[in-house]
């Protein structure tokens, strides 16, 4: 039985191997389990950029591109599976999409040489490229995005929210853990009160909590919350009747599947967001002639235009453009994963350039250095809009509060080296 | 044909008792320990170590101890999760306020303390049996990764609540971090597997498994020839937690290398578990093995086969995975309530008389 099974394993893995000579970026995405409701999205979003460079511009530089998907239903042993099964395939770069995984692999990249990019979310101190020389976080992390929900709070009260109380719904995990040291920072800085709300995975059975704000009545509520999460906890707040523009979450609380099923209850429920929203880009022109006409769309293809397509499209964006920088740093067409990890390092994202792509005012114009694997951390509101059905940005792009995030990213990375024995580069 | 046992006689209770009683097993027992310590770590690498053979290793010691309680001891448990967590917290402790001290070490200290606590929560098994204990165990579940979630000192307050293994190295080489190889994490894992089976087939063919069988059987009558149940009750949870605890350990230390207590230790391992002792067969060493193998590589197999051989999405071929997973355990259990144990030794009982049977 075992023997027999074992053998069979051995054939199919061989036959699973990828073909080399491509550009390779592994997909480990999840479309199954209580998480696919983003997972789904952010994967399209992803498979369908590469496949728009494949068919229209014929691969990034000559080479074609890959995407080869792995499902790990959000699991971190089937995370870990995935990376084994496709690191041996030439991949450039990681995108979990998950910060558990992310934990799991940083330590695995850094020792493989491959990099590893979580775009607004993983491990936030690895902003500090000092330490974790192969990840890369940019253009935001979780401090950004709970800085700039705490700068939203104060604007809308005039610069003053001293004595306000303020909730933290969020996913008891790793994830939802990341914002409460500096929210916590924040409440002493600004003098609002904060209390936690910790929801367990997977995040369908919330009454306690929201009987929680009932009773403690707080002002705003924030949250961190993915998958079923989100819609449950959008509809228990439509429940209690508590003020939707009052209740901001991060930008992974921020999609059109999370909001939709709230209907009505849903309208004025704000998220962050560190990248434009909306199908009105001309770069969509380009996906329905090249991608969904042809029939080569990535899953079902109904998720063009939500907020997490938006993401993947982004990230595929990022690690394209990475790559572009890597093929002119070394002059090959096919690079390594190597030569990915500095093209990120030289990344150099502008207007002019987001332009070209079809992308304009998509994200910020921003410059990855050898110290600096964070971007600037710049982002904006979004608020959603139940009879249209669409979010729309309600303030600019803005900064997130650095004298705060700066010495905890330096103190939490720095804890990180001693722990692990890393010597710091970028001297 | 391959199960000739003319010839083979036996002429002293020792021989009558030993673990493989027929050549032929005796022999093919020691070719796979020759392959699996001799052979396999020299073909390894990182994704049959990371992806097949080293969970595997892992959940088969978990099934072990799970077995003795269940399968053995007749006492039902649902705190499999909340007592892996145990030893991977216990050995996150230690590894990190005792750095000095060997990795191996920690690992049987973590399962010591997984085993008191094990017996902790297996007090109520005195008054309390079947699917009642079940509740009780249950309850060990969510405690205890509340506590891991809630305590920060558990985790050494790390901001994101999750735990990594530091790196340690055993006779000079990596185990556990980032830099280790897949010949070692293996070895590792295969030592221990090697030490745990030998120790619970000893164990549950001497005095205290007879116990622990009596206490199964009818625990009345246990009590009345002699059987002390406090004594045999409270031993099996402290075996079978021990095993559970190293599990725990080398789930956290080898093969993750960081956990979240919730994620990695959740209610699903306690079923998962439980699916191996029943699938592969309760109360057999063979049977742990058996059920671990299936529970970890059919997924595997399947995934690698409906994705990488058939071209499928991958999201049709997980949920087909679950359906065809799930109605494979429905069939095994139908055709064979016994698990994978009764029906390797049935095939065994064929292959004796094949192939002449009659």
């Amino acid at each position: 039985m075992k023997l027999k099974l074992a053998t069979m394993a051995v054939a199919a893995v061989m036959a699973a191997a990828p073909v080399m000579a491509d550009l390779v970026y592994p997909s480990l995405s999840y479309r199954t389990g209580p998480y696919a409701a983003g997972g789904i999205p952010f994967a399209d979003g992803y498979a369908d950029y590469f496949t728009l460079l494949n068919e229209r511009d014929g691969g990034i530089g000559g080479v074609m591109t890959s995407v080869p998907e792995c499902e790990t239903g959000y699991s971190t042993e089937k995370g870990v599976e995935c990376y084994e099964a496709t690191k041996g395939g030439g991949a450039l770069v990681y995108q979990p999409l998950s910060t558990g995984i992310t934990y799991q692999l940083i330590p695995k990249v850094t020792a493989d040489g491959i990099p590893m990019h979580t775009m607004g979310y993983g491990r936030t101190s690895a902003a500090n490229g000092k330490v974790f020389r192969n990840v890369f976080n940019y253009p935001a992390n979780y401090w950004d995005g709970a800085s700039i929900a705490v700068n939203h709070l104060l604007s809308i009260n005039d610069g003053d929210i001293k004595g306000k109380k303020v909730a933290l719904v969020y996913h008891n995990s790793a994830y939802g853990k990341e914002p409460i040291r500096t929210l916590e920072e924040l409440a002493k800085k600004h003098g609002f009160e904060l209390s936690l709300l910790a929801v367990d995975h997977p995040g369908q059975e919330q009454k306690s909590q929201w009987l929680q704000i009932r009773r403690e009545k707080p002002d705003y509520v924030l949250m961190w919350g993915w998958g079923v999460m989100n819609q449950v906890a959008i509809q228990e707040a439509a429940n209690i009747k508590f003020p939707m523009e009052n209740f901001i979450g991060v930008w992974w609380s921020g999609g059109e599947h999370d909001v939709l099923p709230s209907g009505d209850g849903a309208n004025g429920y704000k998220a962050v967001t560190f990248h434009g929203v909306g199908s009105d880009y001309p770069i969509y022109a380009d996906i329905q002639k090249y991608v969904v006409d042809t029939g080569k769309a990535a899953g079902a293809g109904d998720q063009l235009g939500t907020a997490v397509y938006n993401r993947g499209l982004y990230a595929a964006m990022l690690a394209a453009e990475a790559t572009r920088t890597a093929q002119e740093m070394t002059g090959n067409a096919q690079i390594t994963a190597a030569d990915m990890r500095n093209g990120m390092e030289a990344l150099e994202i502008t207007e002019e350039r987001m332009t070209k792509l079809g992308m304009p005012n998509f994200g910020p114009s921003f410059k990855v250095s050898c110290a600096n694997h964070g971007g600037p951390g710049t982002a904006a509101i979004a608020q959603w809009d139940a009879s249209a059905k669409k979010w729309s940005l309600i303030n600019d792009y803005g900064p997130s509060d650095g004298d705060v995030i700066g010495p905890l990213i330096e103190e939490d990375s720095m804890a990180y080296a001693a722990e692990n024995n890393i010597e710091l580069g970028c001297k | 044909m391959l199960y000739r046992e003319a010839g083979d006689y036996k002429t002293t209770y020792a021989k009558d008792n030993q673990t493989f009683p027929i050549k032929f097993d005796r022999v093919a027992y020691y070719v796979l320990l020759l392959v699996a310590f001799c052979v396999v770590p020299f073909f390894i690498n990182d994704y049959w170590a990371n992806a097949v053979l080293v969970p595997f290793l892992i959940y088969v010691i978990a099934t072990l101890g799970l077995n003795i309680l269940i399968g053995y001891c007749g006492q039902l448990s649902l705190g499999t999760g909340g007592f892996m967590a145990v030893g991977a917290f216990a050995s996150y402790k230690l590894m990190t306020a005792f750095p000095e001290v060997s990795i191996i070490i920690h690992i049987l200290i973590a399962g010591g303390i997984t085993a008191l606590v094990g017996m902790l929560f297996g007090l109520p098994s005195l008054r309390i049996k079947g699917f009642y204990l079940a509740v009780a165990t249950l309850a060990a579940q969510f405690f205890l990764v509340w506590l891991f979630n809630r305590v920060p000192w558990f985790y050494n307050y790390s901001a994101s609540g999750q735990i990594s293994a530091p790196e340690r190295t055993v006779l000079g080489v990596n185990v556990t971090g980032p830099n280790v190889d897949a010949w070692a994490q293996y070895m590792v894992c295969l030592v221990f597997v090697v030490v745990c089976a030998w120790l619970a087939r000893n164990l549950t063919r001497g005095n205290l498994g007879r116990s622990w069988m009596a206490i199964r059987d009818m625990d009345i009558a246990a009590e009345i020839i002699g059987v002390n149940p406090l004594k045999a009750k409270l031993t099996a949870f402290a075996v079978s937690s021990f095993f559970i605890g190293i599990a725990g350990a080398l789930l956290f230390t080898v093969y993750l290398g960081a956990a979240e207590v919730g994620e990695a230790f959740g209610i699903s391992k306690s079923f998962l578990v439980l699916f191996m002792v029943i699938i592969g067969g309760l109360g057999s060493i063979f049977g742990s093995f058996a059920g671990a193998a299936f529970m970890v590589l059919v997924p595997v197999f399947l995934k690698n086969f409906l994705v990488g051989g058939m071209g499928w999405p991958t999201d049709v071929a997980a949920h087909f995975q679950f359906v065809i997973v799930g109605g494979l355990i429905v069939a095994f259990l139908i055709l064979e309530p016994h698990g994978l144990a009764a029906l390797w030794r049935v095939t065994k009982e064929k292959l004796r008389l094949w192939p002449f049977p009659h």
